[in-house]
């Protein structure tokens, strides 16, 4: 059983109302695109594998808060959120999920390979750890190039089990790169839990041992994710170095696909439903005062239909885009 | 001294005539490729275990950390999968990394980012980023070398859509399709050879580029067309000229590049021929003697006069002793052999 270990969400702290109104709006709009996802998954006209980020809302939108839209997001296979967070097109990305000529990604991505470089959602892979090191290549570049941009890179926990996360802390700390590692830990890989794939050891500690800070937070409270997020961005651009942040997160369903698989009895379903008390969308919505969440989720839910719309009646790739861009001409 | 020097120095090439030019050791074309790179575009840099080491990557980076400084060409951990995805994030970010392996084998630690990654980042971001980096590393064929240092693994990443696979086999070649590798906006691999590294050969000092994807007639013949790359090519060079005193008249075209390959000149070849002996450094099965015949038979076979004929390594791992050494590479003479045996 894995339990909660935060404080929960007590109060806004020193941060401006408008602001933590606008990290809830954030949030509501991601669960409520994930919702409609699932909602319309069993119709089979988003024919690619989904990972759902219900749950998981506050770890990207509080870490890209603290990020410009010229610093580069790197993410796993669960990318919806924080492609989002980053500011990525929801057009393109409905339509990436449509297998659609005009998706982020020209339906060569699916929904594992969202990108939007427009707003430096950057890259992703659907290998475990895979886009850890192109992250601190990408950091390592920012670096050689005297440019002010920060990488982060978000993984799961299971990528630290993976020797190249290990590899690529000591690389960035060693060059003093311009990158955060952030590790979303949700306790699971696909279906298994943690106790047979890592021995107790404190990730924390762990990534800390690479000589770079490392720090534990809530990954349910938004603003506390924001604070270390912001904190470890101004360290990489005074150019002093990686930070690692390991954010204690719940999904609220599936590794893959719509609904929660929690019956099938590899997590108990108690600890979901203790973790949904937690939700992290409703969590601040309670300690915000004078928000109108009717239009609210009135534009949200307009925004998604015309999204779908717009993805449900363009066009699919031909035989020529089959062949496009397998080599780079020049 | 490098433990296989020994080896190397008693190899024996003819040596060029320098009254066509310049003549440099193969290491220093390819350390005149580097430096030009270096001194042209920013962008470029190399790293590697070893680069700055004294050795200095048998002497293809000397000079180099000295003269354009740590930031730009430098060890890294010994981590070949990560390096290899942070080559290829630089890469997709601006940069135009040269990372450098001193033996194939190591690559093979790395397959995840250059295959899962590098190869197909440009084609899965809808040609948004492009990937051009080096990946370079030298085949150690002999002195014990053995089943893990002296692999040559080619064919195992012929496959393999997105890739550039470059084999030269003269200091003119190493330093001309280095440079284009290094221009080129796609991940390119080469794949040098330990043995030729004692080559000399007449090098222009300018920059030139030896255009990707295009082979060369070595020589010109009737009898028989052979192919192949790098150090393969170079002993079919020696086993032709043998022949040519017993009145075989051998056509050699040097690849250059395995990926893309050069299909133009083997169908011009055999249509003058009719007769394929496919050379490599590698496994016979399933790699570049393999794909070619497959094309031979595929393409151009109402071009053929018999079978086509492959020279390379036996399905077995590389064996380290002397003796076995022996019975496991090909030779110039048993090339011969297999001509002979093709015209007879």
């Amino acid at each position: 059983m894995h339990k909660y270990e935060g404080r929960g969400m007590q109060s806004l702290g020193s941060h401006d109302h408008a602001f933590c109104a606008e990290l809830f709006r954030r949030m509501l709009r991601i669960r409520r695109i994930e919702e409609e996802i699932e909602r319309r998954y069993h119709q089979d006209q988003m024919k690619t594998p989904i990972h759902l980020v219900i749950g998981q809302e506050a770890t990207a939108v509080g870490c890209c808060a603290a990020l410009r839209p010229t610093d580069l997001a790197y993410s796993s296979h669960r990318t919806h959120g924080v492609y989002l967070a980053k500011g990525g097109d929801l057009r393109g990305m409905l339509c990436e999920m449509h297998c659609r000529a005009n998706g982020c990604a020209g339906s060569r991505g699916g929904s594992m390979h969202l990108i939007d470089f427009s707003v430096g959602m950057a890259g992703t892979s659907a290998i475990v750890a895979g886009s850890v090191p192109l992250a601190t290549g990408a950091a390592l570049a920012a670096k050689m190039q005297r440019a002010d941009r920060v990488i982060v890179v978000f993984f799961g926990e299971a990528a630290t089990e993976e020797g190249v996360v290990s590899e690529c802390l000591n690389f960035a700390a060693l060059k003093k790169l311009p990158i955060v590692f952030f590790c979303e830990n949700n306790f699971y890989s696909v279906q298994s839990p943690m106790a047979p794939r890592q021995a107790p050891r404190e990730l924390d500690r762990w990534a800390h041992a690479h000589a770079m800070p490392a720090v534990r937070i809530d990954g349910m409270n938004v603003l506390d994710v924001f604070d270390a997020a912001k904190q470890a961005a101004a360290r990489a651009k005074k150019g002093e170095g990686p930070t690692f942040i390991e954010a204690r997160v719940y999904r609220y369903r599936a590794h893959g696909g719509a609904g929660d698989d929690s019956k099938t009895g590899y997590r108990p379903v108690a600890e979901r439903e203790a973790w949904e008390k937690l939700c992290p969308v409703e969590g601040i919505y309670a300690l915000l005062k004078g928000v109108d969440r009717r239009a609210m989720e009135q534009e949200i839910q307009r925004e998604i239909l015309e999204a779908f719309e717009h993805a449900l009646s363009s066009a699919d790739p031909t035989e020529a885009d089959l062949y496009r861009h397998v080599y780079a001409v020049g | 001294m490098p433990w296989d020097e020994g080896l190397v120095n008693s190899l024996v090439y003819d040596a060029p005539s320098p009254s066509e030019g310049r003549v440099l050791p193969y290491p220093k074309a390819v350390n005149e490729a580097l430096d030009i790179a270096l001194g042209r575009d920013e962008r470029v840099f190399v790293l590697g275990q070893g680069v700055d080491d004294p050795s200095a990557m048998f002497g293809c980076t000397r000079g180099l950390k000295e003269k354009y400084g740590a930031e730009r060409v430098y060890d890294t951990p010994v981590a070949e999968e990560s390096m290899m995805g942070v080559t290829t994030g630089a890469a997709m970010n601006g940069m135009r990394p040269v990372f450098m392996h001193n033996r194939p084998d190591f690559i093979l630690l790395a397959f995840n980012q250059l295959v899962n990654h590098a190869s197909k980042m440009h084609y899965m971001d809808n040609g948004k980023t492009t990937v051009p980096m080096v990946v370079w590393a030298a085949i150690g064929r002999g002195w014990g070398s053995g089943a893990q240092h002296s692999q040559a693994i080619q064919g195992l990443l012929l496959g393999v859509p997105g890739l550039k696979i470059v084999m030269p086999s003269t200091p003119h070649d190493a330093k001309g399709l280095l440079l284009s590798a290094i221009a080129d906006d796609n991940p390119v691999l080469v794949f040098e050879h330990r043995w030729l590294m004692k080559k000399d050969g007449v090098v222009p000092e300018a920059h030139y580029a030896v255009p990707l994807g295009k082979g060369i007639y070595r020589r010109r013949g009737t009898r028989l067309t052979i192919a192949g790359a790098s150090h393969a090519i170079e002993l079919a060079q020696q086993a032709a000229n043998k022949l040519a005193a017993e009145g075989i008249d051998c056509e050699v075209i040097d690849l250059r590049t395995v990926k893309p390959l050069d299909q133009a000149i083997l169908e011009e070849s055999l249509a003058k021929t009719g007769r394929l002996l496919v050379v490599d450094t590698a496994w016979m099965m399933g790699g570049v003697c393999a794909e070619i015949g497959c094309l031979a038979a595929e393409k151009w076979f109402h071009l053929l006069k018999g079978p086509v004929r492959r020279v390379g390594l036996p399905d077995v791992p590389s064996p380290a002793g002397y003796a076995l050494e022996q019975l496991y590479y090909p030779n110039v003479e048993r090339i011969a052999a297999v001509i002979r045996e093709m015209c007879r």
